[in-house]
C-alpha cells in the first residue's frame, strides 16, 4: 500500500438510466478526515455504499484497505466501520447490547468485546446510558452509539455518511469533537455532509461533488485562495444590470446574483478595484445599497465551482448572518 | 469454520425473553389450545365415538392425545408462520442494514432465526407435553425410560425439521414484501389449507380420496403422524379408526419433512441474496 487507504479509479453508477456516479476517482490517506461536500442526490451515498461492498461495482475500480471491492468484499468488510445515513440502532437492545452484537457478528473474542465496549463508550460519553434501551437516547446520543459502533472492530477506515444531519449546531460540533479524537487515535475517516462549515472545519480535504462528478478537490484553504483574497457582496437596486456591467470589467473574475447580493470574485487587490466598482454602477444610475468585503468562505467556494448555492435539504444553517459568522473567526 | 449464526442466534433470543408479552402470550398459546379447545372437543369426540366398536387386542387412545399431537403440529406452525414476520420489520426499519454490511454470510442470518425458532418451538412442545400428560393426554403410556427418551428426541427432531421448513417460507415471504397488512394476509391464507387438509386435529379417513391425498404430503400431516409414531405407539386405534404405524411411514415423514425444510431453505437462500440496501 502507498500510504492511500482509499483509491478509487473512474467510478461510475447508474440507476437505470439515471448516472448517479460519473466517472469519479480520488484517493485518501492514511490518517486523515476526508470529505465528500455536495448537495442531496449528488451521489454521496451511493459512493459509500459501493465502498462498503453494500452495492455492486458497476464499473471503474475501487480499493479500501488494499483490498478491491469488488473481488475481495470480505477483507474489505473486515477493515471498514459504518454509520449510516439512516439511523439503524436495534431500539429493543440496550447500549451495550447493541455493541455487544456487532462484536458477536464481528466474531471478536469475548474478552475484547467487553474491553472495547467499555473503552468506546468512556469516548463517546455514554458510560452512564450502558443499560438504557436504545429507543430512550437522545438524537445525539444515538448517533454517538452508532459511532461507537462503528469503531467496535478497531476499523482501518470509519465510513460516515452525513453523520450529523438534523442536528443543532452544539450537537454537531460536539460530534465533531469525537471524530478529532477518533483521527487522532489513528482511524482513517471519510465522510459525506451537506453542510459547508463540517467540510471547512472538521476535514482535512474536501472533494465538491455534484450531480455525480467531483468538481474540485483540496484542503480547505487551498480551495478558498483559488478564490482569491477577498470576495465583494453588493446589493443594488438593480442587480441584473449590475452583473452585466460588472461582467464587462476586466478586474473582476466572476459574478453570481444571489437572491439579493451579487458575490464578485475579483483578481487583484480589493482597496483598488472596489472603488472603481462602484464608480462605474452609480454611473449607470444604479443605487448601491450595502457593499460587504469578506474572505472567501466554503459557501462561496461552493457556489463557485457548482454554479449554485447547495440551498436543498433541512440546513438551518443558511441565513446570511451565520454564514459569515462561520468564517470570522 | 464460521460460527457467526450464533451472534444472530444470541440476539433473537436476546429479545424473545425481552418482550414480556411476546414471550408470555406464546408459552401461554399451546396450554389454552389444550385447555379450551382439546378439553372440549375430545369430551364431545369420545362421546360421539364411544358406541364405534374397536377392534380386539388394539389399544384405544382417546381423542385428547390423538389431537395434543396435532396441537403441537399446529402450535409449532403457526408461530413459525408467522416467525418471519419480525424481518420484515428488521428490513423496515433498517435494523438489517448492520448485519447485511458485515461479513456475516446471508445462510448465518437464516441460520440464526431458524435455530431461535427452533428452540422457541422446543419450548412449546415441552409445555404442551408436559401440561397435556397433566390433563390426562396419554404420551408415552408404558413406555420405559429408554424409551420415553428416543420418543421425546424423535419428536423434537420432527418438530426441529419442521419449524425450519415454514420459518425458511415465512422469512422469504418477509424479506420479500414491504408491508405487515400483506403479509399478515399471504400468511393466513397460505395457514388455512394446511391447517383444514391435514388430520392434525382430526382422522382423514372419511375425507374425499382428493384432499386424502394432498393432506398426506402436508408437513403439518407429516409431523402430526409423525409425533403420534413416537408419542403413541406403532399400533392404536381412535374413534374406531385402527392406526398402524410403520418404519417406512416415519421415514416417509422425515424424508417429506426434510425436502420441505431444504426447498424452503433454498428459497429463502434466493430471495435473501436478493436483498438490496
Ligand atoms: N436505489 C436507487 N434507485 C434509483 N435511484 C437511486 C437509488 N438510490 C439513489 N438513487 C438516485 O441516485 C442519485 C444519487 O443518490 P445518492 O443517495 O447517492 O445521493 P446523496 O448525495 O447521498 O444524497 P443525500 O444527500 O440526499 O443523501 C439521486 O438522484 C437518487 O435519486
Ligand atoms: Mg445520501
Amino acid at each position: 500500500m502507498t500510504g492511500n487507504v482509499i483509491e478509487v479509479n473512474n467510478l461510475e453508477h447508474s440507476y437505470g438510466s439515471l448516472k448517479a456516479v460519473d466517472n469519479i476517482s480520488f484517493t485518501v490517506k492514511q490518517g486523515e478526515i476526508f470529505s465528500f461536500l455536495g448537495p442531496n442526490g449528488a451521489g454521496k451515498s451511493t459512493v459509500i455504499n459501493i465502498l462498503t461492498t453494500l452495492k455492486k461495482l458497476q464499473k471503474g475500480e475501487a480499493r479500501v484497505n488494499g483490498y478491491d471491492v469488488a473481488k475481495d468484499s470480505k477483507s474489505v468488510r473486515r477493515s471498514i466501520g459504518i454509520v449510516f445515513q439512516m439511523l439503524c440502532l436495534d431500539h429493543e437492545m440496550t447500549v451495550s447490547e447493541n455493541l455487544e452484537y456487532h462484536g458477536r457478528i464481528y466474531s471478536m473474542p469475548k474478552k475484547e468485546r467487553k474491553e472495547r465496549i467499555d473503552e468506546l463508550l468512556k469516548l463517546t460519553d455514554l458510560e452512564s446510558k450502558r443499560n438504557t434501551l436504545a429507543k430512550d437516547l437522545s438524537g445525539g446520543m444515538k448517533r454517538r452509539l452508532e459511532l461507537a459502533r462503528g469503531l467496535m472492530t478497531r476499523p482501518a477506515v470509519l465510513f460516515l455518511d452525513e453523520p450529523t444531519v438534523g442536528f443543532d449546531i452544539q450537537t454537531r460540533m460536539r460530534m465533531w469533537e469525537y471524530l478529532r479524537e477518533i483521527k487522532r487515535e489513528g482511524t482513517t475517516i471519510f465522510l459525506t455532509t451537506h453542510y459547508m462549515e463540517e467540510a471547512d472545519q472538521l476535514s482535512d480535504r474536501i472533494s465538491i461533488i455534484d450531480h455525480g462528478k467531483i468538481i474540485v478537490t483540496g484542503n480547505s484553504d487551498e480551495l478558498k485562495n483559488t478564490l482569491g483574497k477577498d470576495l465583494i457582496y453588493l446589493e443594488t437596486s438593480n442587480n441584473k444590470t449590475a452583473a452585466e456591467i460588472l461582467r464587462s470589467l476586466r478586474s473582476v473574475k466572476s459574478v453570481t446574483e444571489d437572491t439579493k447580493s451579487l458575490r464578485i470574485l475579483i483578481g487583484e487587490d480589493v482597496t483598488h478595484v472596489l472603488p472603481q466598482i462602484m464608480e462605474k454602477i452609480r454611473g449607470e444610475g444604479i443605487d448601491i445599497t450595502t457593499v460587504n468585503i469578506k474572505k472567501p468562505s466554503m459557501d462561496d467556494v461552493f457556489v463557485h465551482y457548482t454554479g449554485h448555492e447547495l440551498r436543498e435539504g433541512d440546513d438551518k444553517e443558511k441565513p446570511q448572518g451565520k454564514e459569515t459568522a462561520g468564517v470570522s473567526e | 469454520m464460521n460460527f457467526e449464526f450464533r451472534a444472530i442466534y444470541w440476539r433473537e433470543m436476546l429479545k424473545f425473553f425481552r418482550f414480556k408479552s411476546v414471550l408470555f402470550s406464546s408459552l401461554i398459546q399451546p396450554v389454552m389450545w389444550l385447555a379450551f379447545f382439546g378439553l372440549a372437543m375430545s369430551d364431545s369426540f369420545d362421546k360421539l365415538t364411544s358406541l364405534v366398536p374397536n377392534e380386539a387386542g388394539v389399544p384405544v387412545v382417546d381423542y385428547l392425545s390423538y389431537m395434543g399431537a396435532g396441537i403441537i403440529a399446529m402450535d409449532v406452525l403457526f408461530s413459525s408462520l408467522f416467525g418471519g414476520t419480525t424481518l420484515m420489520f428488521d428490513k423496515k426499519f433498517s435494523l438489517l442494514r448492520e448485519t447485511l454490511a458485515s461479513p456475516v454470510p446471508r445462510f448465518h442470518i437464516i441460520l440464526g432465526i431458524g435455530l431461535s425458532g427452533v428452540t422457541k418451538a422446543f419450548i412449546q412442545t415441552f409445555i404442551i407435553i408436559g401440561f397435556g400428560k397433566l390433563i390426562g393426554m396419554d404420551f408415552f403410556e408404558g413406555f420405559t425410560l429408554a424409551q420415553t427418551i428416543t420418543a421425546i428426541l424423535g419428536i423434537m427432531l420432527l418438530v426441529a425439521v419442521f419449524t425450519l421448513g415454514f420459518l425458511f417460507l415465512s422469512g422469504s415471504i418477509a424479506i420479500t414484501i414491504e408491508n405487515p397488512e400483506g403479509m399478515q394476509s399471504i400468511l393466513t391464507l397460505l395457514s388455512m389449507p394446511l391447517f383444514f387438509i391435514s388430520n392434525a386435529l382430526y382422522p382423514i379417513e372419511s375425507f374425499p380420496d382428493i384432499l386424502k391425498l394432498l393432506s398426506m404430503f402436508n408437513p403439518l400431516t407429516l409431523l402430526a403422524d409423525g409425533i403420534r409414531y413416537f408419542a403413541l405407539g406403532t399400533n392404536f386405534s381412535v374413534m374406531g379408526n385402527h392406526y398402524v404405524y410403520t418404519t417406512a411411514d416415519i421415514a416417509f415423514s422425515f424424508m417429506g419433512l426434510i425436502f420441505f425444510a431444504l426447498t424452503m431453505l433454498s428459497a429463502a437462500m434466493w430471495r435473501f441474496n436478493k436483498v438490496d440496501i
